[in-house]
């Protein structure tokens, strides 16, 4: 039944992959395209191209695009909830048992430790990004501009990203114009 | 009605999150904060049980916040709206796939956006580094040198590819150590 095998398939690779995003390419890789033949390597590429384009984690543009090429809609609906449940089933567990022991010192104090190295990882993921990102003028004005209206102006991140979208497009026509 | 103002919420981070992971943690905060349903600590001791849990940080933190907020129902409404944006535009986009591709609309807009999950990150890295460093009740010199070596150390490390998980781990030991050794 191949709906329950995209289920179940999803449901491994939710359940393998920490950290999300670029994390589960490889596992999707080797799940759909190597051992179920679901998808070529090409399409992969271009799911990875698409989902970068697209709202939404890579995880879930994925298995929903996955889904739907192997069995149509129902299909995009199976591997899209195998992808989610098991993370959703594992933080409903932690929420609980995070709610017990929050208040012990041991645990508080390792938080505050945490904290400091969360910070580490942010900065890691913005110099990762920063390398694959474009470098000419227009896009530094860009991130210049998202991070001063984002961290000092408070305006709200979602009109933030709609303003680039339409600066992107904007520069795109005038590109085409000056041509 | 709490469940439907979860769902909303969350379908509005899904809807604007390009990038994923840290690139939605401003739209996060930003809401978050709003509603008044977590402060930005209590955000930022999520991610780091996020990265110490499998599945998506967008799948992790609508279920944690919903459940927190909301209960069991909470969750799934949170879950439901942050999985559907992405849902509905990648069926919609698989049906035009070729067109999508090629399409200079799209591409231009990427033109703006890449760039713009850069600007994000770094707005989520200053309000971050603020509430570590420069929380609303002053941390003691000591504390703050403390706090600093424990950042300086994990980013070492970071760069060097050390697992994340690994990262959290040795920062959680340096915090208890620190809280019993009275530096806190």
């Amino acid at each position: 039944m191949i709906l329950l095998d995209l289920f179940w398939t999803f449901a491994r690779i939710g359940a393998f992959t920490f950290g999300g995003g670029y994390a589960m390419i490889p596992l999707i890789e080797r799940e759909t395209a190597d051992r179920k033949g679901w998808i070529s390597h090409a399409d992969l590429l271009d799911i990875i191209a698409i989902a970068e384009s697209t709202p939404g984690p890579i995880a879930i543009n994925a298995a929903t695009f996955i889904g739907r090429r192997t069995a149509g809609t129902a299909g995009a609906v199976c591997a899209t909830l195998g992808v989610v449940l098991p993370s959703f089933l594992i933080i409903l567990g932690l929420s609980y048992i995070l709610e017990t022991f929050r208040h012990i010192r041991a645990v508080q104090y390792a938080f505050w430790g945490i904290r400091a190295g969360v910070l580490a990882l942010i900065l890691r993921a913005l110099v990762s990004m920063f390398k694959k990102a474009p470098r000419h003028p227009f896009a530094w004005a860009v991130m210049g501009g998202v991070f001063l209206t984002v961290a000092f102006l408070k305006l709200d991140a979602v009109w933030v990203i709609a303003a680039s979208a339409a600066l992107g497009l904007l520069s795109g026509l005038w590109r085409r114009g000056a041509q | 009605m709490i469940v439907w103002t979860l769902f909303l919420t969350f379908f509005k981070i899904g809807l604007f999150t390009f990038g994923g992971g840290y690139a939605m943690l401003p739209l996060v905060q930003g809401e978050v904060l709003a509603h008044g349903w977590m402060s930005l600590e209590e955000v930022l001791d999520f991610v780091a049980v996020s990265e110490s849990t499998p599945g998506p940080f967008a799948v992790n933190m609508s279920t944690y916040v919903g459940r927190i907020t909301g209960g069991l129902a909470g969750a799934a409404g949170a879950t439901l709206g942050v999985v559907l944006p992405s849902f509905l535009v990648i069926l919609l986009v698989a049906h035009f796939y070729d067109r999508f591709r090629a399409s200079r609309l799209v591409q231009n807009a990427m033109a703006g956006l890449r760039p713009a999950v850069v600007g994000m990150i770094a707005a989520a890295l200053f309000s971050t580094a603020k509430a570590v460093f420069f929380p609303v009740v002053p941390e003691s010199p000591a504390a703050l040198a403390v706090h600093a070596g424990i950042f300086l150390l994990t980013a070492v490390l970071a760069f060097r590819k050390t697992h994340p998980i690994l990262l959290i781990l040795l920062s959680a030991a340096l915090g208890i150590a620190a809280g019993y050794g009275g530096v806190i």
